[in-house]
């Protein structure tokens, strides 16, 4: 079955309702995921946190603004870089610190730590710490719900290195040629690890060529939240309405280093200095105290009530118990049921 | 044509096991030959026949516990019209009976049949021994075994017929064992049933799973022993079924090989030559009123000679001698003695022993084992200790942990071996396990002892008589009890300086006998 | 194999360098690209970067880009470019960054460097060396925690190496390159702050054989990689308890040197295979394997293995720590293999049989 590749252009954008409670849900949701972020910088730095971490901030506005376009029935794979995907999912921040401590009460029992958080109740299938290991996942949780007539999206989240691997292109060629219902965003932050765009893509448009496999795709500014969650809803409705897979390029940019083991030589400081001009959060929250929506007092209030609740989910995590060793094995192979009779 | 008996293998012995038969009808036998192995109390034996000719019928199953006296097989006498082997219809690569020595020497059998260790067993005895030496068959049982009764009887009960015709084709010899499948000879050894010596009911008389599970299981189920204390077993000429594993479930290890083999405690694999038989199974039968001791301390003197050959072939020795200053010593025991009964008094060779023993706890390069082209050190200081017996030969029985005993324990262990050693009533374990010897022979009167070792050990420790000699110290002279002590050691794993270390160690031990 | 290095007196004589394992890799890296124009390294963050673990820090502005080459996150593409440029006479040294993403090129590596010489009737060498990190124990999780080298050492037509000492992390690249067949070498990531000493004399690696690091009589250790540090740790302690316990080190895990790890168990008749792949199909259980063949009645208990757990390794530091080789686990093995047995724990990963919930050995 062949695609025409046909842009929808006299479909009727959606407008989202951009009531204050609506914008300030947004600030909400990105000071949280800045604010989690922060704080595990501080507990890697105290060895609460071990193994590989990779921070989100910088890219808050992709997460967040994605989310408003997905229902809790659609399903989220992600990357390594995943921590402030999972709290736009709604995962809680006590189960996340959790598993990142190491403990049983993490969102994956502490087997997975800082790059594999999953929680399928939230339809979160995980971080994938193998570079595009989690895009041909997405076409196949896409193809179920094209099998089985639901009108759900499969959102895949990935770096612009992993535009590199084979799984990527293998994967968008066989999501257009079947029309899956999968959309995929590609969180372009300019460097793979320590490897500039222009040194790793011999085409550094990714919305153009990932247009070649004909898919519906554009470039979005990764650092407005407005305008990602603009982009995201289009492509969703795009995606429900059955007319196969999308392509957003997030053009955005991460303010640390790509992991708590990395130094950061590659990139210029200046540069970097340039892009936390665009910051995102701050960005809203400026936006918003001009627009009279936002005042200190409430600024103040809501970073409070974030300090409060990563507070807690810092202490909940110390408190919970390991799971005990004698339990290593478990896991491995689905525990045997005895069929219902 | 005469009967086979259960001997009487000790004044106190009435009644034994036949364990194991040697030979089959049909086979030939020597005066002298060992043709079966019994088990009684205290071991298993290996017995002799007395006459030469061939064995016509066997009258005991294996396993079945007989009184003294009893017959447990015929032999037809020289001349008579004994059948030969290889007048069983037998291919003559079956072994060195039926060919020549020389021939037989040669003869290689499919590995299948025969494992290597036996193959070469059999290739080394023919080619030492002029005649050739009865091998194990698999005997053609009588049918029924006539009930034994109590009273010993001149005349067997008639029996049932030999061994059965072999089939075209199939030789008795298909080792109805060996040539059986993997599934009867796991069962047979899951049963402790020994092959050899079932009579085989199925197709050209191959053992069936059936005779298998019908047979009575034999005494002693295979060993438990790892590869390598096998393949040791085999070189050393040691009987793993005597052995105590300390190993995994009871495993046969290495180090209990070389434990045995330290005393050459040691039985015959069936089919070997006997020149080395069990030491102290010697000495048990050589004053169990044997009607032939000669013969008896002859296979002894045969086994200290294979020995101690081995022992001055392979092991450069060198000597070092101290002659030590005991007058501290025996003021102390005069002291101690003091008003104890005779029995209780210690004697200056315990605190000899002690002192040995303690002295190897600070060079330990002198406890232990020369193997494989390296020093492996003993696990404790055991304590082997020379015994020399009344009708001729010695025993080295040993004292476990000797260092850790007070002087009085060790003179009470030591009064109590010797005793039993001289009446031939020691325990296979206890003749096993040292890892340095020590010879006294001070009670001979000679001055000093120049040991050879004991293989595979490294050390050979000797003491001579307490003698009183003019002595010098401090620039005077003076009159006290010295005695000299020697070490012979093997070059190979320690160097003179060790020694000597060794020996100033005992030397100082001494002087402070309170310590000891 | 620790050669006491007797200095001389003279000033020009060289004289013991302090280094790291991770500037030995570097030291051979310069060196190769020094002495012979035909290499070039090639891999992901190899350049501007340094290597993901520093490894070829400074080479970029040594080299330059054209033998120092950046390759976007396309491993199937930049190995094959690697077997291709071998086929055409160059000498590349191809950067995985850790051996899990190599998975993404096995089928280079399996189906084209392994395969060309025989498919070809011997007309193709394939010249070329790829290098990777390997191994657990830095709470990375499941899928950076793999030990697949004895995967790869299951390959005809590959060489395999592991270097785990300071010399042979310095010294056996060149004999590697000079392999006219593909070679895999793989690093332990724990081991690239080792530091220590470099011999002034060492010289090539011989990567034919394995190394003795240390003699024994009573029990042959045998590992390679980033566990032979708990190997030599675990001798020290058995030392203490009057264990005399020799340490293998294999170095080359294909070709496997029989001679080496047999004469060893040969003299000391016990055997402990320590292998940080998942027990099942692992490395330590061709060498158990070749012993039994090899040295049956060389044998006086059974070989252990003493491997990581049948299960991904997980992040949580003591679930980690229990599912990994460790050297309390290395000590209880040796002792039961001399029948001096320790009593074992609840969660000792050692045990001879790991039984799963399904109630058998996997």
């Amino acid at each position: 079955m062949s695609t025409t590749r046909t842009r929808c252009a006299s479909r009727p954008a959606t407008r989202p309702n951009r009531q204050a409670a609506h914008r300030m849900a947004l600030l909400k949701s990105m000071l949280r995921v800045r604010r989690f972020e922060e704080r595990c910088v501080e507990m890697y730095s105290a060895a609460r946190i071990r193994g590989f971490m990779h921070l989100y901030i910088g890219e808050e506005a992709v997460a967040v603004g994605v989310n408003e376009a997905l229902t809790a029935d659609d399903a989220v794979v992600s990357t390594y870089r995943e921590h402030g995907h999972a709290l736009a999912r709604g995962v809680p921040a006590e189960a996340i610190m959790a598993e990142m401590f190491g403990k049983v009460t993490g969102c994956s029992r502490g087997r997975g730590g800082s790059m594999h958080l999953f929680d399928v109740g939230r339809r979160f299938y995980g971080g994938n710490a193998i570079v595009g290991g989690g895009l041909p996942l997405a076409a196949g949780l896409a193809l179920a719900d094209r099998m089985t007539g639901q009108g759900r999206v499969t959102c895949c989240f990935f770096g612009d290195g992993a535009f590199a691997e084979g799984e990527f292109h293998e994967t968008a060629n066989l999501a257009a040629l079947w029309g899956l219902p999968l959309l995929l965003v590609c969180e372009n932050n300019l460097y793979a690890m320590g490897t500039a765009l222009a040194r790793h893509q011999a085409q550094t448009d990714l919305a153009l060529r990932a247009a070649g496999y004909g898919m519906v795709s554009w470039a979005v500014d990764g650092m407005d939240v407005f305008a990602v969650e603009d982009a995201a809803r289009r492509a969703a409705e795009g995606v429900r309405a059955g007319t196969g897979p999308h392509f957003l390029e997030m053009r955005t940019y991460r303010f640390r280093a790509h992991s708590m083991y990395d130094s950061d030589r590659y990139r210029d400081k200046a540069e970097i200095e340039q892009w936390k001009e665009r910051d995102p959060v701050e960005g809203l929250a400026r936006r918003l105290r001009e627009a009279k929506e936002l005042t200190d007092k409430a600024r103040s209030v809501l970073e409070d009530r974030l300090a409060a609740e990563i507070d807690g989910a810092v202490a909940a995590a110390e408190q919970a118990a390991e799971e005990p060793v004698e339990d290593l094995l478990k896991y491995v192979t689905s525990p045997v049921e005895a069929s219902p009779p | 044509m005469t009967e086979f008996t259960m001997p009487s293998l000790g004044a106190d012995m009435d009644e034994g096991v036949l364990q194991e038969w040697l030979v089959g009808p049909g086979d030939r036998v020597h005066k002298g030959d060992v043709v079966a192995v019994v088990e009684t109390d205290k071991a298993a034996i290996e017995v002799e026949c007395f006459e030469s000719g061939t064995v016509a019928r066997l009258l005991v199953r294996p396993g079945t516990r007989v009184p003294v006296g009893a017959p447990l097989a015929v032999i037809e006498g020289e001349g008579a019209s004994g059948a030969r082997a290889g007048a069983r219809g037998e291919p003559t690569t079956t072994g060195a009976e039926a060919v020549s020595p020389m021939v037989a020497a040669s003869v290689k059998r499919p590995r299948s049949q025969n494992p290597p260790m036996r193959a070469k067993a059999d290739r080394e005895r023919a080619a030492r021994d002029e005649r050739p030496k009865p091998r194990r068959k698999a005997a053609g049982e009588p049918k029924s075994v006539p009930e034994i009764r109590s009273e010993p009887r001149k005349e067997p009960a008639h029996t049932a017929a030999g061994p059965i015709p072999p089939q075209p084709g199939v030789s008795a010899e298909t080792d109805s064992a060996l040539g059986t499948g993997p599934l009867v000879r796991h069962l047979a050894l899951q049963r402790g049933v020994d092959l050899m010596t079932l009579h085989g009911t199925g197709r050209g008389g191959r053992i069936t799973r059936a005779d298998v599970e019908h047979a009575q299981p034999g005494p002693v189920p295979r060993v438990r022993a790892t590869p390598y204390a096998r393949r040791l077993a085999h070189d050393l000429d040691v009987d793993l079924t005597e052995l105590r594993g300390t190993g995994d479930g009871g495993a046969v290890r290495a180090a209990d090989v070389h434990a045995a083999v330290c005393t050459r405690a040691v039985r015959h694999q069936p089919g070997r030559p006997t020149a080395h038989q069990r030491d102290d199974e010697r000495t048990q039968v050589a004053v169990a009123g044997d009607t032939r001791p000669e013969q008896r301390t002859d296979t002894m003197r045969r086994a200290i000679a294979d020995l101690m050959s081995r022992s001055k072939r392979e092991i450069p020795h060198y000597y070092l001698s101290t002659t030590i200053d005991l007058a501290g010593a025996v003021d102390w025991l005069r002291r101690l003695n003091r008003g104890r009964p005779p029995t209780d008094r210690l004697v200056p060779a315990a605190l000899l022993l002690k002192a040995a023993a303690v002295a190897a706890r600070e060079v330990p390069a002198l406890n232990g084992f020369w193997q494989n082209g390296g020093f492996v050190p003993g696990a404790a200081i055991n304590l082997g200790v020379a015994v020399s017996l009344r009708q001729g030969g010695l025993l080295a029985p040993v004292i476990d942990r000797a260092d850790a005993l007070s002087p009085e324990a060790l003179m009470a262990r030591l009064k109590d071996l010797v005793q039993r050693a001289r009446r031939g009533r020691l325990r296979g374990s206890e003749l096993s396990g040292a890892t340095l010897t020590v010879t006294n022979l001070g009670d001979q009167g000679v001055e000093s002892v120049f040991g050879v070792i004991h293989p595979p050990q490294v050390a050979m420790v000797g003491f001579g008589a307490v003698v009183e000699r003019p002595w010098a110290t401090g620039g005077m002279l003076g009159v006290r009890p010295v005695v000299t002590a020697t070490l012979a050691a093997d070059h190979r794993a320690t160097d003179g300086a060790v020694g000597a270390r060794y020996l100033t160690a005992v030397d100082q031990l001494l002087q402070k006998p309170e310590e000891l | 194999m620790t050669a006491t290095h007797t200095r001389t007196s003279t000033p020009t004589a060289p004289s013991d360098r302090k280094t790291t394992y991770r500037e030995a890799m570097r030291e051979a890296l310069r060196e190769a690209l020094g002495t012979d124009e035909r290499v070039f390294l090639m891999g992901e963050d190899v350049g501007r970067y340094g290597g993901c673990f520093g490894v070829s820090l400074g080479l970029l502005e040594e080299f330059g880009p054209e033998r120092i080459r950046d390759a976007p996150l396309s491993e199937s593409a930049f190995v094959g470019a690697g077997i291709g440029a071998a086929l055409a006479g160059m000498r590349p040294i191809v950067e995985i960054m850790t051996v899990n993403f190599s998975l993404l090129a096995l089928d280079q590596i399996l189906n084209n460097a392994a395969t060309l010489l025989h498919m070809s009737g011997g007309q193709l060498p394939v010249p070329i060396v790829i290098r990777m990190t390997t191994g657990a124990g830095r709470q990375l999780a499941a899928q950076h925690s793999h030990s697949l080298e004895g995967w790869y050492a299951h390959i005809p037509g590959l060489r395999v190496l592991a270097p785990a000492t300071l010399t042979d992390a310095r010294y056996m690249l060149a004999p590697a390159l000079a392999d006219p067949d593909p070679v895999l070498i793989f690093e332990h990531g724990s081991l690239y702050n080792a530091s220590g000493e470099l011999p002034a004399d060492a010289g090539p690696v011989d990567i034919d054989h394995a190394a003795v690091r240390r003699a024994g009589t009573d029990v042959s250790l045998i590992t390679y990689g980033g566990s032979l540090p708990k190997a030599l740790a675990a001798a020290d302690d058995l030392a203490g308890g009057g264990i005399s316990a020799e340490v293998v080190d294999l170095r080359t895990l294909r070709p496997l040197d029989d001679a080496t790890i047999g004469g060893s168990v040969a003299r000391t008749h016990r055997a402990v295979v320590v292998d940080e792949g998942w027990r099942t199909g692992s490395l330590a259980a061709e060498i158990s394997a070749r012993l039994t063949e090899q040295h049956f009645y060389d044998l006086d208990a059974p070989v252990e293995r003493v491997c990581s757990a049948e299960v991904p390794i997980p992040y949580a530091r003591r679930l980690e720590e229990a599912a990994l080789p460790q050297v309390h686990g290395i000590v209880a093995a040796a002792r039961r293999t001399v029948g001096d047995p320790v009593p074992a724990s609840g969660a000792d990963e050692t045990k001879r049989q790991p039984v799963n919930r399904e109630g058998g050995p996997r």
